[in-house]
């Protein structure tokens, strides 16, 4: 099967004062049709820029990302054309993420207008997405702050369905929302993605909620990759100290039982000219003098890899 | 937080039928009442500028030699000038002028500020570079000079002085509008927007402009008065409006000479100019307030 | 009076536009000594107002009702002179903001900050309130030499770090801890509750910790108060309400986290919107959402009925009779 998207080496670098931004580095990873890949890791770890670079919103520094095996690392703008109606992105903040000078219809209309609808027709099709999304036809002519969060959020989903995308890449899409609402979102993506056999990058924080919607996990830090696997493998079996030290840090809701913490010191060192060598180095519980050298990502087991030369001595 | 439950709650008004932008807006502005008040005075000098021909009561560039200087009676309500000319009169065609020259090289500056300060705020880079230190170097000049220079080399006249408010007039709102760009540019309905391949043109002046606007329309109605009063000062060097024209700002500059012995000489025109300028920036106000949809209740 | 705090009928309405908002309707609770309160509930509900009425630094021009009864070791600070509460203030009650970005001063060095308080309440000479201070500093964590930098030179967690610093400077016996780790990412959060938690511990601060966050709670607490609509709808001992919530509103709360997916493979989310605090439904704040609510749910408010001795319910449906 040709993977949906597939990305070997992308590097994503931003020229910062003081040096490089290493804000995604040497990162590979493929996503079947109609699967979620859940992307974790902390603020500043290049998850979102890493989304950002795969649907051409970065022009990437290196690498190659592939859609339906097709090359899309360099483009004219008008295949990029082409290409983006295939690709889309919901955003973490339903406040800043729609136009707030426009009304609900023509935010939604907007990426259909681009591509030439008119008319009744693209009357008919917002109608459709808003029906599909769950917002109601009455808030038609409204404007986004007579909206709550939640419905701001679908609307900013139905736009990205507008243009009937096979990939979407949701970026925090539930992070800036109460619980309630967020299940409720959570509930129409999964929804969504069943009927449209959508193929999704989940890029988000919060492990409990990837737990939930992803098949496969890539987990973040300082812009690499640190370990890769199936979503039921990386909850039962995590394998690089960071995963383990990220899981543990969620409080559970299980009062009987609490979550056994390992607790990492520090935080996240800079991403501008990193030193070569591990990046989780300075707050690992388990460094050692072999971790300063290169660290390379390697399959532990099938479809399990890691990137921490200490993998087989810490387990 | 709130404020933005509130409106979830409460149930929101359908509407059916979208009625056009503009009557939208308009209905909004006459929900405030100086705003309503100035648009009728505004309007008030718009038709007396249309209709001059029929209103003033004497030939506006009639020398009458029996009656100089004479101060306000009934035969010249507001007196007559050196020359005397009606001030009436002159007042009435002065709004031709006046207004078509404050409106249009508003109007203008303002075309023109939007597209640099677009070009500017939204490429950033060379385009931004170049568009800034140009407007440093005009910046850096006094408005008048200018003025002066650009009327000095294309000789006096209506046109001339236009083109010479114009210029004068861009630069102070693209850097505006640059600034309220660069805080917009992180918002991520603009990388939306950029997601679905939306034109960059269309980028710029349908989703960047207006969310970045509002602060330079006040800017516009009260430089309306500005400009009419830098106007004034071009014919007072002999370089705006070319005697024996009436234009508001011209009399005022004329009228300088007899502060002592006849006021009225510029206490009509400068009363007329200050109110329709009032009148600009109320308007303008209640303007940018209807522009925003935040503020519909 | 055998509690350490005695919240008792607490309202607090504000207006905006002249439009009343019902910030907080009739919250009474208690805390003993050295215990860990946490008050639960969704953006909006009234939380945060609680806690500003505590300590009373409401917003002075909206608020136009602030009703009821407070008691701090049996003495009513409610009804305190303003001189007086601010003595108490800092030395007795501190306050963890949620936003360490906004709570620290950018133009004073944290060591400033720091001292400042330690001046005012406890009379410290410069010299002694810097040795304090620097202290303080360790104790969060943070080396001393930092103590003459500015906020913008620490990071959020740190930051976080140095308001804690900030508000255990007078050993205050009851810390209001509101959101104090929402702005933070996980391990960060994992490390600034560890020292919160240590430092209560190690100084029988009583504690009263805002969250919307269920596992925070079940961490840290050791009773829950689950907000809604300005009013405290269950309340308990941790373990009573996390293993039998009885509340529908606090039911639907923990079905909404993507823990308790449902065998379909779905959340089962509590249906609509909270309410309009200016627009309050009749009868039981919760019942448009509510899937038990009948006409006498609609027309009369509940009051609080006792589920088991001190886990309490405000809802007309009695758990396990017609609640499932």
């Amino acid at each position: 099967m040709t993977p949906a998207i597939e990305v070997k080496n992308l590097k994503k670098y931003f020229e910062v004062h003081g040096g490089l931004l290493h804000a995604v580095d040497d990162v590979s990873f493929q996503i079947n049709p109609g699967t979620t890949m859940g992307v974790v890791g902390e603020s500043g770890c290049g998850k979102s820029t890493l989304g950002r670079t795969i649907i051409h919103l970065h022009e990437s520094t290196d690498g190659q990302i592939f859609l339906n095996g097709e090359d899309i690392t360099f483009l004219k703008r008008k295949e990029l054309k082409r290409i983006r109606q295939e690709m889309q992105i919901i955003f973490q903040d339903p406040y800043s993420s729609i136009n707030p000078r426009m009304t609900i219809e023509e935010i939604i209309a907007d990426p259909l207008k681009c591509y030439g609808w008119k008319g009744k027709e693209l009357e008919e099709k917002v109608t459709e997405l808003m029906d599909y999304t769950g917002v109601e036809q009455r808030l038609r002519m409204s404007y986004p702050h007579e909206l709550d969060g939640g419905r701001r959020q679908r609307v900013g989903i139905a736009r990205a369905l507008a243009l009937d995308p096979k990939f979407i890449v949701c970026d925090e899409p539930v992070s800036a929302l109460d619980v309630s609402i967020q299940a409720q979102v959570l509930n129409l993506l999964m929804d969504l993605q069943e009927q449209n056999n959508l193929t999704l990058m989940f890029v988000t924080h919060d492990l409990s909620v990837v737990k939930l919607i992803a098949n496969n996990i890539c987990v973040m830090y300082l812009g690499q990759l640190v370990e890769t696997a199936s979503t039921e493998k990386l909850f039962e079996s995590p394998l690089h100290p960071y995963t383990k030290a990220l899981l543990s840090a969620v409080p559970s809701v299980d009062v009987d039982h609490p979550t056994k913490r390992i607790l990492i010191q520090g935080e996240l060192t800079s991403p501008i000219n990193p030193k070569p060598g591990c990046r989780f180095y300075a707050r690992c519980p388990y460094a050692s003098e072999q971790c300063k050298q290169p660290q390379k990502l390697e399959e532990v087991e099938e479809g399990h890899m890691v990137s921490c030369c200490r993998v087989k001595e810490i387990n | 937080m709130v404020k933005s439950q509130a409106n979830a709650g409460s149930p929101v008004k359908t509407r059916r039928r979208k009625e056009s932008q503009f009557v939208m807006i308009f209905r909004r502005v006459l929900k405030d009442r100086a705003a309503t008040i100035s648009l009728c005075v505004i309007a008030f000098f718009v038709l007396v500028a249309i209709f001059a021909p029929l209103l003033a009561p004497y030939d506006p560039y009639e020398l009458d030699k029996s009656a100089l200087l004479s101060p306000p009676s009934w035969a010249h309500p507001f007196g007559t000038d050196q020359l005397g000319r009606d001030v009436l009169s002159r007042l009435i065609y002065g709004s031709r002028y006046s207004l078509t020259l404050g409106m249009l090289g508003s109007v203008v500056s303002l075309v023109c500020a939007c597209i640099l300060g677009c070009l500017a705020g939204y490429f950033g880079g060379i385009v931004e570079s170049i568009i800034m230190r140009c407007g440093d170097v005009m910046m850096s000049l006094p408005g008048t000079l200018l003025s002066i220079i650009i009327s000095a080399a294309l000789g006096p006249g209506y046109f001339t002085t236009l083109v010479a408010l114009t210029v004068g007039g861009i630069f102070g709102p693209t850097r505006m509008l640059r600034g309220q760009i660069l805080r917009e540019r992180g918002q991520e309905y603009l990388e939306a927007a950029e997601a679905y391949h939306c034109s960059k043109p269309k980028i710029m002046f349908t989703h960047l402009l207006p969310n970045s606007i509002s602060p330079l329309l006040l800017g516009f109605f009260m430089g309306i008065s500005g400009t009419i009063t830098s106007a004034a000062g071009l014919s007072f060097l002999g370089l705006g409006i070319q005697p024996p024209m009436a234009e508001w700002g011209a009399m005022l500059s004329d009228g300088r000479n007899y502060l002592r012995t006849a006021p009225y000489l510029i206490v009509f025109p400068g009363l007329i100019i200050m109110i329709f300028s009032w009148c600009m920036a109320l308007f303008g106000d209640a303007l940018r307030d209807a522009l925003d949809p935040k503020m519909k209740t | 009076m055998s509690n350490y705090l005695e919240v008792k009928d607490l309202s607090v309405v504000y207006t905006s536009n002249e439009i009343p908002i019902y910030a907080v309707n009739g919250v009474s609770l208690s805390l003993e000594k050295g215990k860990t309160l946490g008050l639960v509930g969704e953006t909006g509900a009234g939380k945060t107002t609680i806690a500003k009425s505590i300590i009373r630094v409401l917003p002075e021009g909206a608020t136009k009702t602030f009703e009821g009864d407070i008691h701090l070791e049996g003495v009513d600070i409610m009804n305190l002179p303003e001189k007086e509460m601010e003595k108490v203030r800092g030395a007795k009650i501190a306050l963890i903001s949620q936003d360490p970005m906004t709570a620290l001063n950018p133009v004073h060095s944290v060591g400033e900050q720091i001292m400042e308080s330690l001046e005012i309440h406890e009379n410290l000479s410069k010299k002694d309130a810097m040795a304090r201070g620097m202290e303080l500093l360790e104790m969060v964590g943070i080396p001393k030499e930092r103590f003459l930098n500015y906020p913008h030179e620490f990071s959020g967690g740190m930051k976080q770090r140095i308001v804690i610093a900030i508000a255990l400077a007078c050993n205050p016996e009851l810390l209001l801890a509101d959101e104090p780790t929402t702005a933070l990412d996980v391990t960060i959060q994992a490390q600034v509750l560890d020292l919160i938690m240590k430092l209560r511990d190690e100084r029988g601060t009583s504690m009263i910790l805002i969250t919307h966050d269920l596992g925070v709670v079940a961490e840290c607490c050791d009773d829950v108060a689950v907000v809604y609509a300005g009013q405290i709808v269950e309340s308990g001992d941790k373990y009573q309400v996390f293993h039998d919530p009885s509340h529908p509103y606090t039911r639907g709360l923990f079905h909404s986290l993507p823990q308790f997916v449902g065998e379909d493979g779905r959340l089962h989310p509590i249906p609509g919107l909270p309410p309009d605090p200016s627009n309050l439904p009749q009868g039981c704040y919760f019942s448009p959402r509510c899937p038990y609510a009948d006409e006498h749910c609609k027309t009369v408010a509940p009051e609080p009925y006792e589920v088991e001795p001190g886990h309490l319910s405000r809802c007309h449906k009695r758990r396990g009779e017609d609640i499932k």
